[in-house]
């Protein structure tokens, strides 16, 4: 809430300016029933028709001034409302976008999406029309008390005797809505997260022939969104009939005691008429209290539902003194490093000292913690206990930032944006020369079927790089970790998708390249067997280490690995042997 | 289609504002005994309003006047029985207007999401999921208003207007006439400002779109988005769509905010001109002093209403780009369907064949060209070939997921565009190649195979592919919750699961596209082992790269840009010293070719 308060002060200019129109046209609205008045009487009664120019000039100006007015109050409310919810935005997805590994592994795209658009568009909603009608109608409200007060106090207390009564009324309302805005906000999030997911599974959901199921259900989903919703209609509609009686009720008080008063003689009639023509002043404000009640309810829900959000740490922080090397070489070093996740042990005791320069090589079963190893030197995640070293430095002292940007990576899961490939390939990498770029596109492979497509680099692929083949976009996502020619270069079992011959090219490549420390996570013997060292992994420890050679004539995992990958030639060359 | 990108504005077809309305009137067409009851409870509400002043100026004008204070009380009493009736009426309409407009949301979401279930590839392919997500969501909440006060402003409303201009035309026609001179001034600005607003919101609305796709495509590739520390280049395209965002709102209200002034204008002017014209005809005598008074209050009651239609027509025009944007997805027929005359795939045996197909996703780009093939029952067909030949095409077109340009595929001598999608596709057990998990338990995930399973059979099928050993290790076994995309289990893992589902649901056909490409040669073995009781009989395409995979296919068909051009078992193909021959000694060369480096 201080957040929101915050960027709505920084907004004052626009805001007061809003509110001078605002009361300036109330100003001139209060003109409106005088002139009224006195055409009426004096024109129309009396016949002075001189006056009747001056009069319809002023009702002219009148109008015109309140139209103008009334333009310039929306206006202004509307600038400075967007502005403040792009604000509230930006800050929002940065605050997201800093967060960890861990937070997105536990929460939903399409809640984070329903908090960042639906969320912030009901902060919008009050802080504009919110506001506004707020602000005018408390001085709509207050000057018509003044008023009454000042014709007849006696009566005037009268009639605000139901105001506790309503007070009660807004104040169950608002608390029964804000709980009930809350589980909308939720619900809407749920609803949100199962679309995003049938949509984004689509493919899954389609060769299964689970259309059906899909909607059914989305039903349910759907379903409970119109139970909430309508159970917020059941609460309006108990407690809105009541504040419209409550103020209704005042018509009676004024009659009754003002009727007393003027049979007492302690009034005249002509005061009661008067005071009873003023009296609509004060009851629109109050009728229009539920109203107003709720649109803040809805605002305090959704900015709770924000505020929980800014609350979430993220796990990894820079640190505030952070260091760097004085050279950067890709030298990494994992000693003692354990690891656990969600209370499971994933990595045991990795000892690992990558020279720069070096190709680390990572085998094993699925689930072994290869993946996670990897995790540790762009410190997605922190390690549980020892540490990593980057050019001597350990991670967890380095900026953040500085430190990813000197890691590349080839993620498991290739993901493309839905831009051109030439986006796509220099993404994050800011400035880059077109020979580095076409080196990169050469070296992964990417050329070759690139140069085959009718726009080139221009060519928009969809989400998630549709309309491309696995290995396509594997080879995409090589180039744009090559593109950065960072030190360090991470492949996650990257080539998987590709054949062969084009995995053995983009090896080749990479080998003219060097220059760099690699760590690559791959199946095939033919990806890792020129490594400097071969690690094969299983249940999160190291359980063997060397070099090609060395594995084999180790005769263990990597071994059996090796005979089962290249059965044929294995045989024929113990046959030879024999 | 294009492909749309994020940042770029959907392409919308323009249809009139009036097609629009009446279609979104005729979602209230079953809720009509609701309208009704509502319009009449409504009418209970009004006559209390208009009672309350009437009361008020009786009790002052005769009982106060002469003193009576027992008719005072009365009136008091009767006041506040009246108006407890009100109470009781207003709830009532509150409550049956908000099932109806709740209701309809709910039927048009429902049958949004319905249609977009039966929409082909093409479509989620040329789009983002965010934007998709937009109609779902936010397109279809911005009719809630809509809805919820069109009956309950338009008609009153309406009723109100026409009464009162009856009584102002009764009183004195020419002086009606003056005070109606405003409304066609005030109705072609509304024109106007209604046809540019419009454009506008529907400008805002795509906006909005492209925020939200940024917003999904961001945070799911939050991943690379951290690991290239790539968080200012991406929060600054943020700011400029949010930008955007705002300017084509801003836009937006600078003309939709001329909407209360206009009416104001109109008012005030309207009454300025009874005003003037009343007292000169006072000045001939055509009438008299107090019917000008009674007639200048008629027209403030005439403007009220007029106010509140104009709030709601303000509405109307501010959504209606909402759901013109939910029609036009309501009516993109589907590329892929059932013909009419489509009849059931009866339980089939396994037979696939693919005769002279010709295939393309975007015109003029062909992927496959003439194809032919013969695949008997129980057979298993490995697909190899370099990266992009067309492999994945190929089991795309088993189950229709596009349809060939020309040619056919036939299943038992079938031809898949002849029978039914869904018992076309749920005797194909497909695993793709981007393994997709719900974010729902390990169990829910595997019995997505076969819905009806029982858990004894979802764990027989992990067992078969060798996911139970690793299932079982983690805390609550089946019950683990697998996070969206299930990031948390390793590739290799989320591929057995997706292995599983493909098993579990007991396919004739079972396509596997690089199913075991992130599993390693140990695990693959054993599934291998695992599941090779479970393949006979069964006609299996299987996609991979590792050649150890398929080498005991019963036939190996090698893909070579869009065509086969060598198809035979492992023995036959060697013997051809062709394409395959040389993929399967080229993996011998690279392994005792020693780099260049080291």
């Amino acid at each position: 809430m201080k957040r929101l308060l915050k960027l709505i002060a920084k907004r004052w200019v626009t805001y007061t300016l809003g509110f001078v129109a605002l009361v300036s046209a109330i100003v001139l609205d209060m003109y409106n029933p005088y002139y009224f008045g006195e055409i009426i009487d004096r024109v129309i009664m009396n016949g002075e028709l001189a006056y009747m120019r001056t009069a319809l000039l002023a009702l002219a100006v009148i109008t015109f001034g309140r139209a103008v007015l009334g333009y310039a109050k929306e206006y202004m409310f509307d600038i400075s409302s967007s502005k403040v919810i792009v604000d509230l935005r930006k800050k929002l997805f940065d605050h997201i976008q800093r967060l960890s590994f861990t937070f997105f592994d536990k929460n939903n795209t399409g809640e984070l999406m329903s908090r960042i658009k639906e969320d912030t568009d009901n902060i919008m909603h009050a802080i504009c029309y919110g506001i506004m009608l707020t602000l005018e109608q408390i001085i709509y409200f207050v000057v018509a008390a003044v008023i009454l007060f000042i014709i007849n106090w006696k009566l005037a207390l009268i009639s605000l005797l139901t105001m506790p009564l309503i007070e009660y009324v807004v104040i169950k309302l608002e608390r029964q809505v804000g709980m009930q805005y809350e589980k909308i906000s939720d619900q809407r999030a749920a609803l949100n997260t199962t679309a995003q997911e049938n949509i984004a599974g689509v493919r899954v959901v389609k060769a299964f022939g689970r259309e059906k199921h899909e909607i059914l259900k989305f039903l349910r989903q759907n379903e409970e969104n119109y139970k909430i919703n309508y159970d917020l209609v059941k609460s309006f509609a108990k407690y809105n009939p009541m504040i419209e009686f409550l103020s209704n009720l005042v018509l009676v008080f004024v009659i009754t005691a003002g009727g007393y008063l003027v049979i007492g003689e302690e009034m005249s009639l002509g005061t009661l008429v008067a005071f009873s023509n003023y009296i609509w002043m004060l009851i629109w404000p109050l009728r229009m209290m539920g109203w107003l009640s709720s649109v803040v309810a809805q605002c305090v829900a959704s900015v709770k539902k924000i505020d929980k959000l800014f609350e979430e740490e993220p796990d990894i922080k820079n640190c505030p003194e952070p260091k760097m090397p004085e050279k950067i070489c890709g030298h990494v070093e994992f000693r003692d490093v354990c690891f656990d996740y969600d209370g499971v042990s994933v990595l045991k005791d990795i000892n690992i000292d990558a020279k720069p320069g070096a190709t680390i090589a990572i085998m094993g079963m699925t689930g072994a913690g290869k993946s996670t190893l990897i995790n540790l030197i762009g410190r997605y995640y922190d390690c549980t206990s020892g540490s990593v070293f980057f050019d001597g430095i350990g991670v967890k002292e380095m900026d953040l930032a500085e430190l990813r940007r000197n890691v590349s990576v080839v993620m498991q899961d290739t993901f493309l944006f839905s831009d051109t490939i030439e986006a796509n390939i220099k993404f994050g990498a800011g400035e880059v020369s077109d020979e580095v770029f076409m080196a990169a596109c050469r070296d992964a492979m990417v050329e070759e079927f690139v140069s085959q497509m009718p726009e080139g680099y221009r060519t928009v692929i969809g989400e998630r790089g549709i309309g491309l083949s696995g290995g396509q976009k594997q080879r995409i996502s090589i180039a744009r970790a090559l593109v950065r020619d960072a030190k360090v270069l991470i492949m996650d079992d990257s080539t998987s998708a590709l054949d062969m011959e084009t995995e053995h090219a983009i090896q080749r490549a990479m080998d003219r390249r060097k220059g760099f420390t690699c760590f690559i996570i791959a199946h095939r013997v033919s990806a890792v067997k020129n490594a400097d060292e071969i690690l094969y992994f299983e249940d999160g420890r190291i359980v063997e280490r060397g070099t090609h050679e060395e594995l084999l004539r180790l005769r263990g995992r990597y071994y059996e690995t090796y005979r089962e990958q290249y059965r044929d030639y294995v045989e024929a060359l113990e046959k030879e042997v024999v | 289609m294009p492909i749309n990108i994020v940042r770029e504005d959907e392409e919308l077809k323009q249809s009139l504002n009036i097609t629009i309305i009446r279609r979104l009137l005729s979602y209230l067409k079953p809720y009509m005994g609701a309208v009704i009851r509502t319009l009449l409870l409504m009418a209970a509400v009004i006559v209390v309003e208009l009672f309350n002043p009437y009361m008020m100026k009786l009790g002052i004008d005769k009982y106060i006047a002469e003193g009576d204070w027992k008719n005072l009380f009365l009136i008091g009493g009767v006041m506040i029985i009246v108006n407890i009736v009100a109470v009781v009426c207003s709830r009532l309409r509150m409550l049956i207007m908000g099932r109806v407009s709740n209701s309809i949301l709910l039927t048009i979401r429902q049958q949004l999401y319905s249609h977009i279930q039966k929409l082909s590839f093409s479509f989620f392919d040329s789009r983002p999921t965010g934007k998709i997500l937009a109609r779902i969501i936010g397109d279809v909440n911005s009719l809630n208003d809509v809805f919820a006060n069109s009956v309950t402003s338009l008609v009153p409303e309406l009723v109100k207007i026409s009464a009162v201009v009856v009584i102002m035309m009764l009183m004195n026609y020419r002086l009606g006439l003056v005070a109606l001179a405003t409304l066609p001034f005030m109705l072609v600005t509304f024109f106007f400002i209604s046809t540019v607003s419009r454009k506008r919101w529907q400008t805002h609305r795509k906006k909005s779109s492209n925020l939200n796709a940024f917003t999904h495509e961001d945070f799911s590739g939050i991943r690379v988005v951290q690991s290239f520390a790539a968080e200012q280049e991406t929060s600054s395209t943020f700011l400029q769509l949010c930008n955007e965002w705002r300017d084509s709102f801003v836009r937006a209200v600078r003309i939709n905010d001329f909407f209360w002034p206009t009416v104001e204008m109109s008012w005030g002017i309207g009454s300025i001109l009874v005003f003037w014209f009343g007292a000169s005809m006072i000045g001939t005598g055509t009438i008299t002093p107090g019917l000008l008074v009674a007639f200048t209050s008629y027209v403030s009651m005439f403007w009220q209403p007029i106010m509140n239609i104009s709030n709601f027509y303000n509405q109307l025009v501010t959504n209606m780009s909402g759901a013109e944007r939910i029609f036009e997805i309501l009516d993109i027929d589907p590329d892929i369907k059932d013909r009419q005359d489509a009849k059931p795939l009866p339980e089939i045996k396994g037979d696939v064949s693919f005769r002279n197909v010709t295939f393309g996703y975007d015109e003029g780009q062909q992927v496959l060209k003439d194809v032919s093939f013969d695949v008997s029952a129980g057979q298993t067909i490995a697909l190899v070939g370099s990266t992009g030949a067309g492999k994945t095409t190929v089991a795309n077109l088993i189950s229709r997921f596009y349809e060939v340009t020309s040619g056919e595929v036939l299943i038992d001598g079938y031809n898949v565009n002849d029978v039914t999608l869904e018992s076309l596709r749920s005797q194909i057990g497909v695993m793709p190649q981007d393994t997709f998990l719900f974010s729902t338990t390990i169990m829910e995930n595997i019995r997505y195979g076969k819905l009806d399973a029982t858990d004894e059979e979802v764990i027989e099928a992990a067992k078969a592919v060798s996911a139970h050993e690793f299932i079982m290790k983690f805390e609550k076994g089946y019950d683990t919750e697998v996070n969206e995309r299930g990031t948390r289990l390793s590739a290799g893992q989320r591929q057995l699961i997706a292995f599983a589902r493909a098993l579990l649901a007991d396919p004739r056909i079972l396509i596997l596209d690089e199913a075991t490409a992130s599993i390693d040669t140990h695990t693959e073995r054993l599934v291998q082992q695992g599941i090779k009781k479970l393949l006979e009989g069964r006609t299996s395409f299987v996609i991979a790269h590792r050649l150890s995979t398929i080498r005991n296919a019963d036939r190996i068909m090698v893909v070579e840009e869009g065509g086969i051009v060598e198809s035979g078992t492992h023995e036959e193909l060697i013997k051809l010293k062709g394409q395959y021959y040389n993929l399967y000694t080229s993996q011998f060369k690279f392994l005792n070719d020693e780099g260049e480096a080291s």
